[in-house]
């Protein structure tokens, strides 16, 4: 199988096959000794050549992490053959989702559809135990919709408002 | 002894107390709210009763509900753990009208410590030494300017009913006083309908240490060591360690009988926490007595080798202290985290959610209390606390290496924790040397600690996200059990080998 592998915005290709517990990788052209076992969902005893470790994946909303010992590493995997992951890659330019980085409720909104916002300005207030977050817009720009209401209960990773 | 305790709380003290009833003997009743039926403390109880919605004025406050509980289930004792009823004299009182005892304090020994300015001024008859300033609330500017001017500045302004911060404000200069007067009189009246504020002098950089009181219902009183809780955000204590890194046995026996005659002042039974403000040469001044158990009451049980629930339930039962103040040995370090579901990137903000995996640690001198399961979703209506993790050890420097270590082991997926704090915390070279006060964590949280660059760790990752990618495609059948099955192998294999390696072992 061959993967575009992205970790905390830098980009590796990686060619892995996997088969009976032999595996064979190798990554931007240089070729590993993997051994991999899952102990079980989300938790893979790792060995690199003979150096161990225990590497766990975690998923929150729509974002994937993996974590190697202590340090998480935000990680996007695609199959270069497919359009679909292609298309996702970084746009710094077009409609950007702001979601809630929680559940909680939201209490307050801090801009309306048509606004013009700064990057950083607040939009929204969800408040979840006791304390009040405010979700900011990720980028310049204006708010193309509102998705929320005050009052209304979001999960995380819900849309709250578009900002172009 | 009791037959049957009604635990009005929840989370983790809830499973904690569930824990000594079980150990005793006595049956454990539990309460819990809409959003709590999936909790730990529900799972483990004998008998669980629903009281209402996720608010807690609703559930874990509504006196009523909790005592027709305790009616219905017949319990002898309600332990209310800390937080929500503990420290409210009007629940105690109504305990006692009801025929069932309550696990702590008397009413009216909470109502003598729960005003700051009233303790203030039976500690004053006590001779308590607290830091100088006015035991009363003050009447007007031209009073507070008087008191300012003699007790030097920086003054601290607090409102007589308050906690949390409310109400507070630190006055550097006389042409601050003011404005700073009408503003922590407002907050207080809007905050506890009572703004009656009192004066104080600013300690500098200030040391929080609090000693552990138990007292029988039969005249004895004793302190069981200090515990040093300085690592504070937002006034909230995030570690805490006993013994305190600064008290000899000498300054120990000072504090502790200090807290013994406080509590003695208000005829105080139970457990109770005497809290003390320590300024830079070591004077220690009165700050106020917490009426309940603590949080951070595992370190002393970890030092001590007492088990301060036992105790209290014990206490509540009429028994006497089965030791006396001399029997008290001090032995060890410990240390302990308190683990939030908050998020470290996000200035600690609240993280609930599902917790999708979670791997515990364990081993030499690791305890671990705790309220959360893998599968459980956080509720977003309670405070973030989720479990403690406590670390012991015959020095500091081992306490410290074992929490460095079962924090190594510690994954909470799906939410959000603050983990990552303690590690850093715990390789701080002014934590590692005890140089600690109440501003240690504000200033460490300000320098910003340089991200270890190591492509190694990171070509891990990208490999591992293959890895996985690779299992999860193939997943949902044979390819998953493939990838395992050279671990598990043949069952009759491995048991054949198991018998060879035990016969081996046994030679030696």
């Amino acid at each position: 199988m061959l993967y575009d592998v992205t970790i905390d915005g830098k980009h590796y290709r990686l060619d892995l096959n996997g088969a009976e517990g032999a595996w064979s990788c190798r990554l931007d052209g240089k070729d590993f000794d993997v051994d991999a076992i899952l102990a079980r969902p989300d938790v893979l005893s790792l060995r690199i050549g003979n150096q161990a470790y225990e590497v766990k994946s975690e998923r929150v909303a729509n974002d994937l992490y993996v974590w190697v010992g202590s340090r998480r590493f935000a990680v996007e995997v695609r199959d270069p053959r497919s359009l679909r992951g292609r298309s996702r890659a970084g746009d710094e330019h077009g409609p950007k989702k702001i979601v809630a980085p929680m559940p909680g409720k939201v209490v307050r909104l801090l801009a309306g559809e048509g606004d013009e916002v700064e990057a950083g300005a607040g939009v929204a207030v969800v408040e979840a135990m006791k304390m009040q977050n405010e979700i900011k817009s990720p980028k310049k720009g204006s708010i193309r919709k509102i998705l929320v209401s005050e009052g209304a209960a979001v999960s995380a990773g819900d849309v709250l408002a578009i900002v172009e | 002894m009791f037959k049957k305790v009604l635990i009005a709380n929840r989370g983790e003290i809830a499973v904690r107390v569930l824990r000594a009833c079980h150990e005793m003997g006595i049956a454990a009743v539990v309460v819990y709210s809409e959003v709590d039926r999936g909790a730990l403390h529900v799972r483990k109880a004998d008998e669980a009763y629903p009281i209402g919605p996720a608010a807690a004025s609703e559930s874990y406050l509504a006196i009523g509900k909790i005592l027709d509980v305790a009616k219905r289930s017949g319990a002898d004792a309600i332990h209310p753990g800390y937080g929500f009823l503990s420290e409210n004299a009007k629940f105690a009182q109504a305990c006692a009208d009801a025929g069932v005892k309550f696990i702590g304090p008397t009413a009216s020994a909470m109502d003598a410590m729960g005003s700051k300015t009233r303790a203030r001024q039976a500690m004053e008859r006590a001779g308590v030494p607290f830091v100088p300033g006015t035991s009363r609330g003050v009447e007007s500017y031209r009073e507070a300017e008087q008191v300012a001017a003699k007790v030097g500045y920086p003054v601290m302004l607090k409102a007589a009913a308050g906690g949390g911060g409310k109400g507070m404000r630190l006055v550097h200069s006389a042409d601050q006083l003011k404005s700073s007067l009408e503003a922590a009189r407002s907050e207080a009246e809007r905050s506890f309908g009572d703004s009656e504020v009192y004066i104080e002098k600013a300690i500098v950089n200030p040391r929080h240490i609090e000693m552990q009181v138990l007292a029988d219902e039969h005249g004895n009183t004793v302190y069981l060591g200090e515990r040093e809780c300085s690592l504070q955000r937002r006034h909230q204590k995030v570690l805490e360690e006993a013994p305190s890194p600064i008290v000899d046995v000498d300054m120990r026996r000072r504090m502790g009988e200090v807290a013994v005659r406080v509590a003695q002042s208000a005829s105080y039974t139970n457990a109770g926490t005497v809290e003390f403000l320590v300024d830079e040469q070591k004077n220690f001044y009165f700050l106020e007595m917490n009426t309940r158990l603590q949080v951070e009451h595992p370190v002393t049980e970890l030092i001590t080798g007492l088990d301060l629930v036992h105790l209290q339930i014990r206490i509540a039962a009429g028994e006497k202290l089965p030791f006396k103040q001399d029997d008290v040995r001090i032995r060890g370090n410990a240390m302990e985290c308190r683990i939030y579901a908050e998020d470290p990137d996000n200035n600690y903000f609240p993280s609930p959610g599902k917790i999708t995996l979670l791997q515990e640690p364990s081993g030499p001198g690791i305890r671990l209390d705790g309220g959360m399961y893998e599968g459980w979703t956080v509720p977003i209506d309670y405070d973030p606390l989720l479990a403690k993790l406590i670390g012991y050890g015959t020095n500091r420097e081992q306490a410290i290496a074992r929490l460095a270590r079962a924090l190594d082991e510690y994954f909470v997926g799906g939410i959000k924790t603050n983990i990552s704090l303690f590690r850093r915390i715990l390789r701080d070279a002014d934590f590692r040397a005890a140089r600690l006060d109440t501003g240690f964590l504000d200033r460490m949280l300000k320098r910003n600690e340089a991200n270890p660059d190591d492509s190694n760790a990171t070509e891990v990752a990208a490999i591992a996200a293959g890895v996985f990618a690779t299992l999860s495609s193939t997943a949902s059948g044979a390819g998953n059990s493939a990838a395992v099955s050279g671990s598990t192998g043949s069952a009759e294999k491995a048991a054949s080998n198991w018998k060879g390696a035990s016969r081996t072992e046994a030679l030696h």
